[in-house]
Order: C-alpha cells, then sequence, then structure tokens
C-alpha cells in the first residue's frame, strides 16, 4: 500500500468519560513523506491523545487517519511494525542499563544494534561512555537521548515524539532538535509536540492546537509572515503599572506581557512620542519602546484572541 | 522464540535487581514456616464420624446413642466394613471412626472392664485430639453412671488411634497451608504489580506499539514468577522435611505437577488483576484482599470448612486454594496417589482454564 502522505488525519475525534470531554475535536491534517511536523499546542489541548489515536493506542471515536496508507484502527498491526513511538515521560525500564535498554527494544523490534547503528550513531555515542549505568540514574536529557535511540533502533519510518523535550535542559533541548534535522535527512517523517513556542520555528510545518481543535496549519515563517500588525516591545520599570496604563490608551489593540516586555500593537498611526508621554504622566519610568518581529507565540495569542 | 527468550531475560532482570522484593519473596516462606509452628485451636462441630457395632448389645447401644445425641457428632452409616471405612478415611468422609468389639456389654458385666476402640483421621491434628477427647469424656460419663448402682467398678477402656499422624504433629496440617499461601500471594501480588508497573510507567504503551504480541508480553513476565515459586515449593518441603522432621509420605513428583498447576491458576489470576487495574497499590490491594483472605478463610487450613454455615461452604469451592490445600495434604500426609485426588486436580484444573481464558481474552490490544 503506497500513499502521497506519511500521515493523514481526517475528521479524528476523541471524547472521555461519561461527561464526553471532547479531548480532540474533528481534527484533520496531512504530513509529508519526510517532514518534520510540530503539534504545537499548550498542556491540555488535545496532543497526547491525538499521538495515542495515531500510533493505535486508543482508537478514534469518530474519522479516520492513515500511517503509510494503515489505517489506524483495520491495520493497527502493520502500522506497529513500521512507527517509531516515543511517549511524553520516561518510558524506559530504570532497572536496566542503557545497553540493555537498547538491546530489549532492538529484539522486540526483531533487529539488533548492530543493524541501525548507523541511525543512532550521532546520538549513541553521547551516551555511550554511561552504557552501564542503569537508566533510571540518567539525567532528563541523557534519558530523552536514550528513549530516542530505542525508538529509532528498528528504522521506522514514521517518528513520533510526544513532548520530547518537556522537563530536558536548554543546552540537551538544543541538541535535541539537531539530531531530530539529522534524522529528517535520513527520510524519517517526524511527527513531534511540544508546548514550546520556540521549538515551533524548527519545524517545517506546525498545526497549533488549542482545547482539542487546530486552529491554524502552516509552516512557521508563513505564520509569522501573516502576522496583521507591526508589534512593538514596551519596556518599564514596572510591568504590572505600564500594561494597565498601555490598555487605557485609546490606540492600543492588544497589550500582554511577553517575558520583560509587553507586546503591542496598535490601531492606525502609533507616534512614539505620545505613547512615551503618556506613560510618563502615568508615573512610569525607564521606558523602552522598539519595534519587534512577530514570533509563534504572537502569532497563537492572536488566534486565541479571535 | 528469540523475542520471547529477550524478554523473559529482561523480566529476570527486574525481579534479580529488586533485592528487597527479592528477599521477601524467599524469606516469606521460611518465615511462615516457623511462625505457623503454632497452630490455632479450633471447636470442631459436626464431624463425620462412624460407629461399627460389633457387640449391638445394650451397653454398646446406649454409648452409641450418647455420643448420637452430642452436638460434636453426625453418624454416619454405620454398617462397615473395615475396607469401606479405611476408604471413607481417605477420601475425608470421615474424620473418626468408633468400634464396639464382639461382646461387649458381656465383657464389662462379667469382667467388669472392656475396650472401645476410637481411630481418628489426625491429619489435622487439632480437630482429631479434640473428637477423640469428647469421645473420651462421653465415655467416662457413662462409666460413671452405670458405677453408680454398682458395688465394683467398671472400667471403660478407650483405645485411640491416630491415623496418618500418630504424633500428632501440627505441621503436617499447616504445611500444606503455607505451600497455598505463598504461592498465592508470590503469583497472584506479584505478577499483577509486575505488569502494572509496565502500564505506570508508560513502558507498556511502547511495548504495544511493536510487532511484539501483547500476549507474549504478559506470558513472558510469568515465566520468571512460575520458577521463583516453584523454588519457594522446593524450600519449604526442604524446611518441612530437615526443620520440622515432616516426610513427604507420597509422590515428590506429583506434588510438583500439581504445585504448577496451582501455580499456572495464581499466574492466571494475577495476569486477571493486572488487566483490570492501573496502579501497582490497586494490584497490590485487590491481591490481598481478594486473594489473601480468601486463602486464609476458605481453603481449609485454619478455620475448618465443615464448621461454616452452608453458603460459605459452597463459597470455598470457589477458591483454588482449598482444592490445592487438600491435594497437598493428601499428597504429603496420607501419601496418596493421583487416583485419590484426580477429581479435585480436574476442579483445580478447570478453575485454572476458566480463569486464564478470561484474563487473556480481557488483555487490551489498547490503551483503552
Amino acid at each position: 500500500m503506497s500513499s502521497a502522505f506519511a500521515i493523514e488525519v481526517n475528521e479524528l475525534r476523541k471524547t472521555y468519560g461519561k461527561e464526553q470531554l471532547v479531548a480532540v475535536d474533528d481534527v484533520s491534517f496531512h504530513v509529508n513523506k519526510g517532514e518534520l511536523f510540530g503539534l504545537i499546542g499548550p498542556d491540555g489541548a488535545g496532543k497526547t491523545s491525538i499521538f495515542r489515536m495515531l500510533t493505535t493506542l486508543l482508537l478514534p471515536e469518530k474519522g479516520t487517519a492513515k500511517i503509510d496508507g494503515y489505517d489506524v484502527v483495520a491495520d493497527y498491526k502493520q502500522i506497529r511494525k513500521t512507527i517509531g513511538y516515543m511517549p511524553g515521560r520516561f518510558s524506559l525500564y530504570p532497572d536496566l542499563t542503557i545497553e540493555e535498554n537498547l538491546r530489549f527494544f532492538a529484539t522486540v523490534f526483531g533487529t539488533t544494534i548492530a543493524q541501525n547503528y548507523h541511525l543512532i550513531e550521532d546520538i549513541y555515542v553521547q551516551i555511550q561512555p554511561f552504557k552501564n549505568r542503569r537508566a533510571g540514574k540518567l539525567s532528563g536529557g541523557m534519558k530523552q537521548k536514550l528513549a530516542l535511540c530505542c525508538a529509532l533502533i528498528h528504522k521506522p519510518t514514521v517518528l513520533f515524539l510526544d513532548e520530547p523535550t518537556t522537563g530536558v535542559d536548554p543546552v540537551s533541548r538544543k541538541e535535541f532538535w539537531e539530531m531530530l534535522k539529522r534524522l529528517k535527512a535520513q527520510d524519517i517523517t517526524i511527527l513531534v509536540s511540544t508546548p514550546y513556542m520556540d521549538e515551533a520555528t524548527l519545524c517545517d510545518r506546525i498545526a497549533l492546537i488549542q482545547n482539542g481543535k487546530i486552529l491554524s496549519i502552516n509552516t512557521p515563517q508563513n505564520m509569522i509572515q501573516q502576522y496583521p500588525e507591526q508589534l512593538y516591545a514596551i519596556k518599564a520599570d514596572q510591568m504590572y503599572e505600564l500594561i494597565k496604563a498601555l490598555r487605557k490608551y485609546p490606540e492600543v489593540m492588544d497589550c500582554y506581557a511577553f517575558g520583560e516586555y509587553a507586546h503591542v500593537s496598535f490601531n492606525g498611526s502609533f507616534e512614539d512620542n505620545k505613547l512615551k508621554t503618556y506613560l510618563k504622566a502615568e508615573g512610569l519610568t525607564q521606558i523602552e519602546i522598539k519595534p519587534v518581529p512577530p514570533t509563534i507565540e504572537d502569532y497563537f495569542i492572536k488566534l486565541l484572541k479571535n | 522464540m528469540e523475542q520471547f527468550i529477550n524478554f523473559v531475560k529482561k523480566e529476570f532482570a527486574h525481579v534479580w535487581r529488586d533485592k528487597k522484593t527479592l528477599l521477601i519473596l524467599f524469606g516469606m516462606p521460611v518465615i511462615q514456616i516457623l511462625i505457623f509452628g503454632f497452630a490455632l485451636t479450633n471447636e470442631v462441630k459436626n464431624s463425620e464420624i462412624i460407629v461399627m457395632d460389633q457387640a449391638k448389645d445394650q451397653a454398646s447401644q446406649q454409648i452409641s446413642s450418647r455420643i448420637a445425641a452430642s452436638r460434636y457428632f453426625d453418624i454416619q452409616n454405620s454398617v462397615m466394613n473395615n475396607k469401606q471405612m479405611e476408604a471413607a478415611f481417605k477420601k475425608g468422609k470421615i474424620k473418626m471412626a468408633i468400634v464396639f468389639p464382639a461382646g461387649f456389654n458381656e465383657a464389662l458385666l462379667h469382667q467388669r472392664k472392656a475396650q472401645i476402640q476410637i481411630l481418628a483421621d489426625a491429619s489435622d491434628p487439632n480437630t482429631a485430639s479434640m473428637l477423640t477427647n469428647y469421645v473420651s469424656s462421653i465415655i467416662q460419663d457413662y462409666q460413671n453412671s452405670i458405677d453408680k448402682a454398682a458395688a465394683i467398678p467398671y472400667l471403660i477402656v478407650p483405645e485411640v488411634r491416630m491415623l496418618y499422624n500418630p504424633q500428632l504433629k501440627g505441621a503436617h496440617n499447616f504445611v500444606p497451608g503455607v505451600m497455598a499461601l505463598v504461592l498465592m500471594l508470590v503469583c497472584v501480588m506479584m505478577t499483577a504489580i509486575s505488569i502494572v508497573k509496565e502500564k505506570e510507567t508508560g513502558t507498556m504503551e511502547i511495548l504495544l506499539v511493536s510487532p511484539f504480541s501483547p500476549l507474549l508480553v504478559i506470558l513472558s513476565k510469568a515465566v520468571p514468577y512460575l520458577f521463583l515459586s516453584l523454588i519457594n515449593v522446593a524450600s519449604i518441603l526442604l524446611l518441612s522435611v530437615y526443620v520440622l522432621d515432616l516426610p513427604v509420605n507420597g509422590s515428590v513428583a506429583l506434588l510438583f505437577v500439581e504445585s504448577t498447576l496451582f501455580i499456572i491458576t495464581c499466574l492466571s489470576l494475577g495476569i486477571f488483576i493486572s488487566v483490570k487495574t492501573d496502579s501497582q497499590q490497586m494490584a497490590m490491594l485487590i491481591s490481598l484482599m481478594g486473594m489473601f483472605l480468601p486463602t486464609v478463610l476458605f481453603s481449609g487450613f485454619m478455620f475448618p470448612i465443615e464448621n461454616m454455615p452452608y453458603p460459605l461452604q459452597l463459597i470455598s469451592n470457589l477458591v483454588p486454594a482449598k482444592w490445592f490445600y487438600l491435594i497437598v495434604k493428601s499428597i504429603m500426609i496420607k501419601g496418596l496417589g493421583f487416583s485419590a485426588i484426580w477429581k479435585e486436580t480436574l476442579i483445580l484444573g478447570g478453575i485454572t482454564l476458566g480463569l486464564l481464558v478470561v484474563s487473556l481474552k480481557s488483555f487490551k490490544i489498547r490503551l483503552a
């Protein structure tokens, strides 16, 4: 069976419990072969439920999904042979060593470490010095690397990574994404989910998801370009007072805290000096105003407001 | 197959590396065997006995009717020959037999002295000694009542024989019981926990999303516990032979075969619990409440089943440990062969098959 898409999702729906809590609300998207596709959304957006339906762990209530042309319900056995899956929480055996974990998962998939070593080599060399250490005693970053090795050892055609960088330090996170790029070069399709907006730009295409609904699917660059207004970052000595003052200012359209700055967009024309004078009159000091390019997070906030 | 072997190896690694649990697993049978040396005593009611009255005279009938009037005894069909009596003992149909020799009254009147033979099934030593004591006191009563009218005292001598366990060793009774308990604990609880652990840590998710059959996941988990349990059976037997001085009267091989059957029963129960629960605590609680307690209460090893109200007796038939307990008692203490326990084995086998089918059928190939 062949298909143009590595992953094809059509109006997938999942509700939980007697209250019929909607976790995934008629979600549709597709992922091209060899693409690095990101599901970006906050906790509880429904990312894990989508992953579990695509990895044949949960039955969809409605809708269909295909992996490499195989249906997730009817052909689940076939799918289980070809995909790699790394669940959100650390799920390897803490009482087995790095090497034992890797060898175990290799045999489960009917292969050996040697056979596909080239796939994991880049990653494995980093944890190899500790190969006799038990997995439970590894740091968060090393655990993720080991889990990725285990998910890759059988050369999957599609790799599912559910929040692989949650709870991992920034340096390891960066390394991790570099590894994903190298895997992409090996023609492995990757579906990755993350709550971190800054990781979104590292994907080929992303889907922004909130409350089980997909808000937008596009390349990160296009999303940023689609942002309609010029954004300004404004800083003053008191953040809370600043935002209160800005919200009262008649020409301000949107205003929210963004790190140490407030991100602000305006209706119509904007005059730097006029605003500064106004803010000074409100009792604020050390005022700094500069235009900034929008980020995915700004785009996401904008989508949520509409 | 290589996958399966590898899987089993991994399971053994889990077991060996958890040193604390390992200590409990191997220490528990030893400690239980030693602690249960102080067996509990229980009142015995309505025990099935037979009276073989070869005298059929006034004295024998008066004593018989006094015994029949007692609430402790329930006299069964009295017309039996020696062979039938022996068979009834072995099947556990009767607990005691009272034999009046021919010319009992005659001897009592003319020689002022007569004998009664009392045979008791001492594989359950508490019950046996209690029953013989009751009978002896009834006979003593009768003797006193005829003494009042006589000038020279009469003497009725009860001659007691304890069958199967002449020294009334309490251990005879509890070794099979401890065996059932330990196997129940090790197999049911440990299997359930080890499978639920995979669910809890999320590794089950990865295993499900693999070409490996979910059924084999479960089976490979059961293998190490089968081995561990057989080691426990061996250690209990060694302890009872060399520390408690209790020989295994029947075939050791048969004992191991039956133990393996019971272990499989327990493993299927453990798998069933693991399928139905999601946390290790829950699995442990259900194993303890649902398995351990019924084993203690209904296997007949602490509390005689024949004393229970009828509905509870019916329930006890559903407890696999009861059948295993009967089997082990028959082999270890009575020294009986397979022909004597095929019925119990068949029932246990049936329960096992049922549990196995139900637990494997309810095993999910997905998360929910």
